[in-house]
C-alpha cells in the first residue's frame, strides 16, 4: 500500500476518540445547567405541577441512569440528531444546518483574505527586511493584532456604510427586490466585503508576521546559499525556494486557526446581521435556548477536528518528508 | 597567461555585538587554468568565509566584503552589477557545500533542483533539462539515474547527495569549481570515490578547482598548490608538494606534526595546544605567537608580513625556514 | 537576585516601544486604580440627558441611557484588567501544573494530561466560553473562570516543553543524585530555568483575555452589575448612526490596552530570552 494512503487512512483513525471526547463534554455542560429539558418545557407551558414535570422527565428518558442517557445520546448523534429546539421549535440539526452555507461563505473569504494578503505581506516583509515597508507593515500588524474584531467590524460600517455609504451595512443580501442571478451574486459579494474583511484582518497580521519571520529564519538555511550559488535571481531564491519552505507553518496555522475563525464569526455576524452560524450564537444567547448552543458547540467542535485532520494531511503532501516517516 | 581567479587582499568583516571584526584580512592568491589550488586552516580560520566571498554569497544581514578585489576571466566579481554576477554564479563557477543534506531543498527532487540551473543559464526547456539532468547523474555515477532524478534529498545516501550537488555545479560547465569542506560529512569509503570524482570531471572540462578543507589526506591527493590559513590570513603558500615535506611557517609544520602525517598517508587534523584566536580578540604581533613553539620576542610584538620562502612559496613569519637557494 | 533584575531591566530598557508602551499602561493601570476616586460619577446613574456630546459635566458625553461615558470608561478599566489579569494567573498556575507534571514525568502521566489538553484546544474556545458564561449565568467570577477554561491549555503546553527541554540536564541529575525529591525538583530547580517563556505568554494571555471579556460583553455576556468596555460598545451600537464616538471610544481604549500588553509582553520576551538573533 503506498505510503500516502497508510498515512492519510492512520490520521483519519485518529480523530475518533476524539470526536467521542467532544460528546462526552457536551454531555457534561448539558447536564451541568441548571434545571433540565423537562424544568424548561414545564415553565414554558406554564405549570410546575411537579407530577407532570416527573412525566416529562420520563418520556425525554431523563430519569434513568447518566450512562444510559449518554449512551442514548451518542446513538443520537450519529444520527446528526443534535435534540430540539425548545425555544424555535424545530430540530437543532436543521437550524445548524440551515446556517452553515452562510457562515461558510464567510469564513473562507475571509480565510482568502487573510492567507492571499498576509502571506504576500510576509513574504515582501521578508524580502524587504528592515526597509521602511517592513515597518509599516510591522506596525500595521501590531495595531489590527490588538483591534477587537467586533469594534472594528463597527467602524468600517461607520465608514464605509454611513459615512462613504457604498457598502451595506447588514444583511447577506438585499431583501427587497427581484434579480436575476448574477446580480444577486454581485449583491452578495458586496455584502461580504465588509464583514469578510473584518474577520479576517486579524489574521492577515497574524499570517504576515508569522510568514516574515519564518521566511527569515528559511534565509538563514544552507539550500538558500546553494541556490544563490546557482545564479538564481533573487526574485526566484525568495518565491520558489524560501517562500515554499516557509510556507509550512503557516498552513499549519491557518488549520489551527478554524477555532479561533468560528468564535470570531460569532462576534462578526452578530456586528453585520449576517445570517449564518455565529448569528444563531447570539440569537440562542437571548432566548436561553441551550440545546441550540450546544449542538452549535458540538458541530464547531467537530469541525476544527476535521480541519485540523485536512491541515495534516496537505503538510503532508507539501513536504515530502512527512509521509516517509 | 592571466590567472582564472586573482584575490587581491580581501578583507571580509562581521559586525557583532562587540564591534566589527575581521574574519579574513587581506588574503591574496591567483588560481591558474586546470589547477587545483587548496585553502588549509582549522576552523575559525577564515577559510570558508573566503570561499563564500568570491561569489558574494555573504549573507548580507551578517557581514560584509570591505576591501579587495576578485578578478575572474578579467572582471573584478566585486564590483560587478547583480545581473552579470549571476551570468557567474552557477555558470562561470559553480560550488559545492559541506553538508548536502542541508544545502539541498527538501521540498524539491534532485531533478528539478538540477534542472533549475540548466533552465536559468542555458534557456531550456523544462523536458530537455530533465533529460540533460539525467545524463548529469549517470556521468557523475549515479546508479539507475533516470528514477534517482525523480527523487528527494532525504531519499538519498549522503554520497549521492553529493554527487547531485557536483551534477548540479557542473551542469553548465563551469571553468572554476569551488568545493567547500565536500568530504567532510561522508563516511570515509564514499570521500576517496567523490574526491577521484572530482578529479576526473576537472580533467574532463578543463576546470580549475578551490578546495577548502581541513583534511591535509585530500588536500595531498588533489591540489597542486596550498595556501594556509590562519585567523583569517595566509601565513604560507607553496606548491602542495614541497610545502608538505618542507614546510616554512610554524603553523603548517604543527599541522603536518599533529595529523601524524607521514608521506603517502592521510590524516584529519587533530590537536596543537591552545586555539586558534577569535576575531575580535586578536594579539598584538603574530596572532600563532601564542602557540608557536619557535617564537621569539619579535614574533610577539610585530606582525609578519608575507615574505619569499623559495620558489612560488611564501610565509608570514620571522622565523620561518627558507628552502635553500 | 537583585542583580539580574537589574540586568533584565538593563535589556528590557533597550526596546523603547515597549518602554513607552509600559509608561501608558501603567497610566491605565493608575487610572483603574485609583479613577473612581477621583472622578467620584457612578457610571450607572443615568444623570445626564441621553447622546449627548462632550460638555463640561459629561467630558466623554453621555450615552443612550444617560450614563457618564468618561465614569463608564474608569470603571470599564477595572474590570477589564481585573478579569484581564485574574484569569490569566489562573490559567497560568493550572497551566504550569499540568504542564511540569507532563513534562516532568513523561511517559502515562504524560499520555494522558496532554490528550486532555490537546482536547482543550480543539473546542473553539470562545465558543467554549460563551456556552459556559451563558450555563452559569453572567458574572464577574463566571466571565473569569470561563476565560481562565479556554486559555490554560496553550500555557501547559508550553510549560511541558520547558520541562522536557530541562529534565534531562545535567543539574537536574545531579540534584537527584543528590536525593532530592522530585518535588523539590520541580519547584526550585526546573521552575525558575522554565519560567522565562511561561511569563511571556501570561503577559501576553492578560491582552487575549481582556479582548475575549469585551467580546463577551458585547453579546451581553458580562455581569450586570459592573459596566465593561465591551458593553459600552454594545450599547453605542443601537446609535452608531448618529452618535458613533460612543462606540469607538471604547474601543480606542481596548485597543490601546491591548496594544500595549502586547509591546511590553515582546520586550519581555526580548529580554529573557537573549538567545533570539537580530532580526
Amino acid at each position: 500500500m503506498p505510503a500516502t494512503l497508510v498515512f492519510i487512512l492512520r490520521r483519519t483513525l485518529q480523530i475518533v476518540p476524539v470526536v467521542l471526547a467532544i460528546a462526552a463534554l457536551n454531555f457534561v455542560l448539558l447536564h451541568l445547567a441548571p434545571g433540565d429539558a423537562a424544568d424548561i418545557i414545564a415553565a414554558r407551558s406554564g405549570g410546575s405541577d411537579t407530577e407532570f414535570v416527573e412525566e416529562l422527565r420520563r418520556s425525554f428518558g431523563l430519569d434513568r441512569p447518566l450512562w444510559q442517557q449518554f449512551l442514548i445520546y451518542l446513538g443520537k448523534l450519529l444520527t446528526l440528531d443534535l435534540g430540539y429546539s425548545h425555544v424555535q421549535a424545530t430540530p437543532v440539526a436543521a437550524l445548524i444546518l440551515d446556517r452553515v452555507p452562510a457562515t461558510l461563505l464567510l469564513m473562507l473569504a475571509a480565510i482568502g483574505i487573510a492567507v492571499a494578503v498576509g502571506v504576500a505581506l510576509g513574504i515582501v516583509s521578508a524580502m524587504r527586511h528592515r526597509s521602511w515597508t517592513d515597518a509599516i507593515v510591522s506596525v500595521l500588524a501590531l495595531v489590527v493584532y490588538a483591534t477587537p474584531q467586533f469594534w472594528l467590524g463597527l467602524m468600517l460600517i461607520v465608514l464605509f456604510s454611513i459615512t462613504i455609504g457604498i457598502l451595506p451595512s447588514g444583511g447577506m443580501m438585499t431583501i427587497a427586490r427581484e434579480m436575476t442571478a448574477p446580480e444577486r451574486l454581485l449583491d452578495v459579494a458586496r455584502h461580504l466585503v465588509l464583514p469578510s474583511l473584518t474577520l479576517g484582518l486579524f489574521y492577515v497580521a497574524v499570517y504576515a508576521r508569522l510568514m516574515r519571520a519564518s521566511m527569515l529564519e528559511v534565509f538563514t538555511l544552507d539550500f538558500i546559499t546553494t541556490a544563490r550559488a546557482k545564479g538564481l535571481s533573487e526574485l526566484r531564491v525568495g518565491l520558489a525556494h524560501a517562500a515554499r519552505n516557509a510556507l509550512l507553518p503557516v498552513v499549519t496555522l491557518a488549520g489551527v486557526q478554524i477555532g479561533h475563525l468560528l468564535g470570531g464569526s460569532i462576534l462578526v455576524e452578530t456586528v453585520f446581521g449576517w445570517p449564518g452560524l455565529g448569528r444563531l450564537v447570539f440569537d440562542a444567547l437571548l432566548q436561553r435556548d441551550l440545546n441550540l448552543l450546544l449542538g452549535i458547540l458540538f458541530v464547531s467542535s467537530i469541525v476544527v477536528v476535521l480541519a485540523n485532520l485536512a491541515v495534516d494531511l496537505v503538510y503532508g503532501l507539501l513536504d515530502p518528508r512527512i509521509v516517509h516517516k | 597567461m592571466s590567472a582564472l581567479l586573482a584575490i587581491e587582499n580581501l578583507t571580509v568583516e562581521f559586525t557583532t555585538t562587540r564591534g566589527t571584526v575581521r574574519a579574513v584580512e587581506g588574503l591574496s592568491f591567483r588560481l591558474e587554468r586546470g589547477e587545483t589550488l587548496a585553502i588549509v586552516g582549522e576552523s575559525g580560520s577564515g577559510k570558508s568565509t573566503a570561499a563564500l566571498a568570491i561569489l558574494r554569497l555573504i549573507a548580507a544581514g551578517s557581514g560584509r566584503i570591505a576591501g579587495g578585489r576578485i578578478l575572474f576571466e578579467g572582471s573584478d566579481l566585486l564590483t560587478l552589477a547583480d545581473d552579470r554576477l549571476r551570468a557567474v554564479r552557477g555558470a562561470r563557477i559553480g560550488m559545492i557545500f559541506q553538508d548536502p543534506m542541508m544545502a539541498l531543498n527538501p521540498v524539491y527532487t534532485v531533478g528539478d533542483q538540477i534542472a533549475e540551473t540548466l533552465i536559468a543559464h542555458q534557456g531550456m526547456s523544462r523536458r530537455a533539462a530533465r533529460q540533460r539532468g539525467v545524463e548529469l547523474l549517470r556521468r557523475v555515477r549515479v546508479p539507475a539515474p533516470e528514477r534517482r532524478i525523480a527523487e528527494y534529498p532525504h531519499n538519498l545516501s549522503g554520497g549521492m547527495r553529493q554527487r547531485v550537488m557536483i551534477a548540479m555545479a557542473l551542469a553548465c560547465r563551469p571553468s572554476l569549481l569551488i568545493a567547500d569542506e565536500p568530504t567532510t560529512a561522508l563516511d570515509v569509503t564514499v570521500q576517496a570515490q567523490v574526491l577521484s570524482l572530482i578529479d576526473e570531471l576537472k580533467a574532463e572540462f578543463g576546470m580549475a578547482v578551490l578546495l577548502i578543507t581541513h583534511d591535509l589526506g585530500v588536500v595531498w591527493e588533489m591540489a597542486q598548490r596550498v595556501v594556509v590559513m590562519y585567523a583569517g590570513r595566509k601565513v604560507e603558500e607553496g606548491p602542495s608538494g614541497r610545502l608538505f615535506t618542507r614546510p616554512a611557517h610554524p603553523y603548517t609544520r604543527g599541522l603536518l606534526r599533529a595529523a601524524k602525517w607521514e608521506e603517502g598517508e592521510g590524516r584529519r587534523l587533530s590537536e596543537i595546544p591552545g586555539t586558534v584566536p577569535s576575531p575580535s580578540d586578536m594579539p598584538a604581533g603574530c596572532a600563532f605567537a601564542p602557540r608557536c613553539d619557535a617564537a621569539v620576542s619579535r614574533c610577539r610584538g610585530e606582525r609578519p608580513a608575507l615574505g619569499r620562502v623559495g620558489a612560488q612559496r611564501e610565509a608570514a613569519c620571522f622565523v620561518a625556514e627558507s628552502e635553500p637557494a | 537576585m537583585s542583580s539580574s533584575l537589574v540586568d533584565f531591566w538593563r535589556k528590557f530598557r533597550r526596546n523603547r516601544a515597549a518602554v513607552a508602551a509600559l509608561f501608558v499602561l501603567a497610566l491605565i493601570v493608575l487610572a483603574a486604580a485609583f479613577g473612581p476616586l477621583l472622578y467620584t460619577a457612578d457610571p450607572f446613574d443615568m444623570l445626564g440627558r441621553p447622546t449627548q456630546p462632550p460638555s463640561q459635566r459629561f467630558p466623554l458625553g453621555t450615552d443612550v441611557s444617560g450614563r457618564d461615558i468618561l465614569a463608564g470608561l474608569i470603571h470599564g478599566a477595572r474590570v477589564s484588567l481585573l478579569i484581564g489579569i485574574v484569569a490569566s494567573l489562573a490559567a497560568t498556575l493550572f497551566g504550569v501544573l499540568v504542564g511540569a507534571a507532563a513534562g516532568y514525568y513523561g511517559g502515562a502521566l504524560d499520555n494522558l494530561l496532554m490528550r486532555g489538553t490537546d482536547f482543550f484546544l480543539t473546542i473553539p474556545s470562545f465558543v467554549l466560553a460563551v456556552v459556559l458564561v451563558a450555563i452559569f449565568s453572567p458574572s464577574i467570577v463566571s466571565v473569569t473562570a470561563a476565560i481562565a477554561i479556554v486559555s490554560w491549555p496553550s500555557v501547559a503546553r508550553l510549560a511541558r516543553a520547558e520541562f522536557i527541554a530541562q529534565r534531562d540536564r545535567d543539574y537536574v541529575q545531579a540534584c537527584r543524585a543528590l536525593g532530592m525529591s522530585n518535588l523539590d525538583i520541580i519547584l526550585r530547580q526546573i521552575m525558575p530555568n522554565a519560567l522565562p517563556p511561561v511569563i511571556v505568554v501570561a503577559s501576553l494571555m492578560v491582552a487575549t483575555a481582556i479582548l475575549t471579556e469585551s467580546g463577551l460583553s458585547f453579546l451581553g455576556l458580562s455581569d450586570p452589575n459592573v459596566i465593561s468596555w465591551g458593553y459600552m460598545i454594545g450599547v453605542g451600537r443601537t446609535v452608531l448612526r448618529v452618535a458613533w464616538w460612543m462606540s469607538a471610544i471604547p474601543g480606542v481604549t481596548i485597543l490601546v490596552t491591548v496594544l500595549c500588553i502586547n509591546l511590553v509582553g515582546e520586550g519581555l520576551s526580548d529580554a529573557l530570552n537573549p538567545r533570539l538573533q537580530q532580526r
